[in-house]
């Protein structure tokens, strides 16, 4: 059983104290509190750095001090605090780094309303459990034998075989029914590489529909979107070894993931706005009249200064484009626009709650609009790459994670 | 006998003060145990749901943290139904703390605004102001009969 360590403020008084637990549960993982003692929350201002006016957050704190002092205490760390608290805010911030920093065992932080969930901790959960649970899994830095990866993302559904670590074969479609796309993805794949279905080793599938497409053509592995993609990230990347950022704006949420030797270390799921996501990219594209695949290289023509966008809501941030084209502003500026509109979310929401190290790695779909990259960029003042199939980075991940189960 | 709220709202040491001198003590404790006995388990040990922290947008807005409005919803009835208080000022969070800086805030906050009789006290550092301050309580509590 993985111990998950939870230090939070707020969350029995929010009223979902049972949502963490069930989504524990379902992972297959238990909750601990590490004990702590008066002295060692009286002492937190010495011990961890600050101590602050609520007592819950320095007793959060001292327990995060015992985990690095003690790390057989937990597996993993899981940080929470209440949603619009500034206080917690920055302490949720600074546990998450300490641990990060003072010890190998994996973090998650998150900030919660009474609204969350199980479900919507359970992806984050699932990943923090992976990264513990088969962490030889994800060293594997190699893919052997004759695999499939499916990505059943929100948007599109994306499929790959590979053989003997190449990618040979690819096939996507836009998500509708969701087992159907699948099976047209990877049917698509398998004639790409000339290979027949029942040659195939194994499958491992990713994304959204995966325990339902999993389930459906008897995948040998499924597997939550962070830990595959980061995975998939630092091996398209040739970027196994070391530190990696791995930023995923996906068609429904957005993953910015701190990664370590290929496995992930701390990551933030964002997935409440749409006008941060790959969606306002394509209404932007079909306001524009282009095809999606267009608006990169018009952004690149653009300057986003041009144009004055004053919302991130994707309807309001539309309708300013849409206002921005009828005074005259040229579409390369507004094309420009909407991806820096989509990058500055990204890094103001996100990317300040990860530890951003080079190589930046940028993946999905919305990393070939190439205006979005370059936005990054500019904003991180970091070279962002692009690896080659970044769009299949789901099923390159479970593709490769897959062949490691055949030699188990 | 009259209905006095204590803060810190968790103050058992206060909460036994007021008791001895034969007036209800509002305290949180007390609707914590309202809560886990009188409605069905739902969710152990505070038996907080995600009703909870809704009922608290009674005293504090939407945009206020759900932890806020969660403690709130147990600390809320209880200032309203109260008829005087005492206000212990930095007791340190050990004699008795929401666990939350922002919803102490805000019960010191309510409290003061109702308008009902309060009395001011600091914490005592000795035991010359455990005596002191034992005897102020008494007299206001006196005061109310």
């Amino acid at each position: 059983m993985i111990r998950i360590a939870q230090l939070s403020c707020g969350a029995e008084y929010s009223g979902i104290q049972r949502e963490i637990e069930r989504a524990a549960e379902t992972v297959g993982a238990t909750l601990v509190y590490p004990e702590v003692s008066l002295e060692d929350i009286l002492n937190v201002e010495s011990s961890f750095g600050v101590s602050v006016s609520s007592g819950d957050l320095n007793m959060a704190m001292a327990r995060a001090v015992r985990i690095v002092q003690n790390p057989d205490l937990a597996d993993a760390v899981i940080v929470m605090t209440c949603f619009r608290c500034a206080e917690a805010a920055i302490i949720r911030s600074e546990i998450r780094k300490y641990i990060h920093e003072n010890s190998k065992i994996p973090v998650l932080s998150y900030s919660f309303t009474e609204r969350t969930t199980a479900e919507t901790l359970l992806t984050r959960m699932e990943a923090l459990v992976t990264t513990v649970k088969y962490r030889g899994l994800l060293a594997r830095e190699k893919q052997t034998g004759l695999t499939a990866g499916i990505d059943s993302g929100s948007t599109t559904t994306k499929a790959v075989v590979m053989r003997d670590n190449q990618v040979i074969g690819t096939g996507w479609n836009p998500t509708t029914e969701v087992l159907q796309s699948a099976e047209d993805a990877l049917t698509a794949a398998l004639k790409m590489s000339g290979v027949a279905r029942e040659e195939l080793q194994a499958i491992g599938v990713t994304g959204y529909g995966r325990f339902l497409v999993g389930k459906h053509i008897n995948a040998k592995l499924i597997q939550e979107e962070i830990t595959v993609n980061s995975k998939g990230a630092v091996f398209l990347a040739d970027a196994q070894k070391g530190p990696a950022t791995v930023i995923d704006i996906g068609g429904m949420d957005n993953k910015a993931i701190s990664v370590q030797d290929g496995i992930p270390g701390g990551f933030t799921m964002g997935g409440i706005c749409a006008g941060a996501s790959g969606r306002f990219l394509e209404l932007t594209a079909k306001r524009l009249g282009v095809d999606i695949t267009e608006l990169g290289k018009l952004a690149l023509k653009g300057n986003y200064q041009n144009v004055a966008m004053n919302s991130y809501c994707i309807v309001f941030g539309t309708q300013s484009l849409v206002n921005n084209l009828a005074m005259g502003r040229k579409p390369e500026d507004v094309a420009m626009a909407a991806c820096h509109s989509v990058a500055e979310q990204v890094y103001e929401q996100q990317l300040q709650e990860v530890e951003v190290k080079e190589p930046v790695i940028m993946v999905g779909g919305t990393s070939l609009i190439e205006g979005l990259p370059k936005a990054m960029e500019e904003l991180l003042q970091i070279k962002v790459t692009v690896p080659k199939y970044a769009q299949y980075i789901g099923a390159v991940g479970a593709a490769l994670l897959v062949s490691g189960l055949l030699e188990d | 006998m009259a209905k006095v709220i204590v803060y810190p709202p968790t103050s058992m040491i206060l909460s036994d003060l007021v008791s001895r001198m034969g007036h209800k003590a509002l305290v949180v404790p007390e609707a914590v145990r309202n809560l886990v006995t009188e409605s069905k388990i739902q969710s152990p040990p505070l038996n907080m749901t995600p009703e909870e922290p809704k009922k608290g947008l009674r005293y504090a807005a939407v945009d206020v943290p759900s932890g806020v409005r969660g403690r709130m919803s147990l600390i809320g009835p209880i200032i309203e139904e109260s008829e005087a208080a005492i206000i212990v000022e930095d007791p340190g969070w050990l004699t008795g703390c929401s666990g939350c800086s922002r919803t102490n805030e805000l019960v010191r906050l309510l409290i003061r605004t109702k308008g009902i009789p309060v009395l001011d006290l600091s914490y005592p550092t000795n035991d010359d102001e455990a005596r002191v301050f034992v005897q102020k309580i008494r007299s206001f509590l006196e005061g109310l009969n």
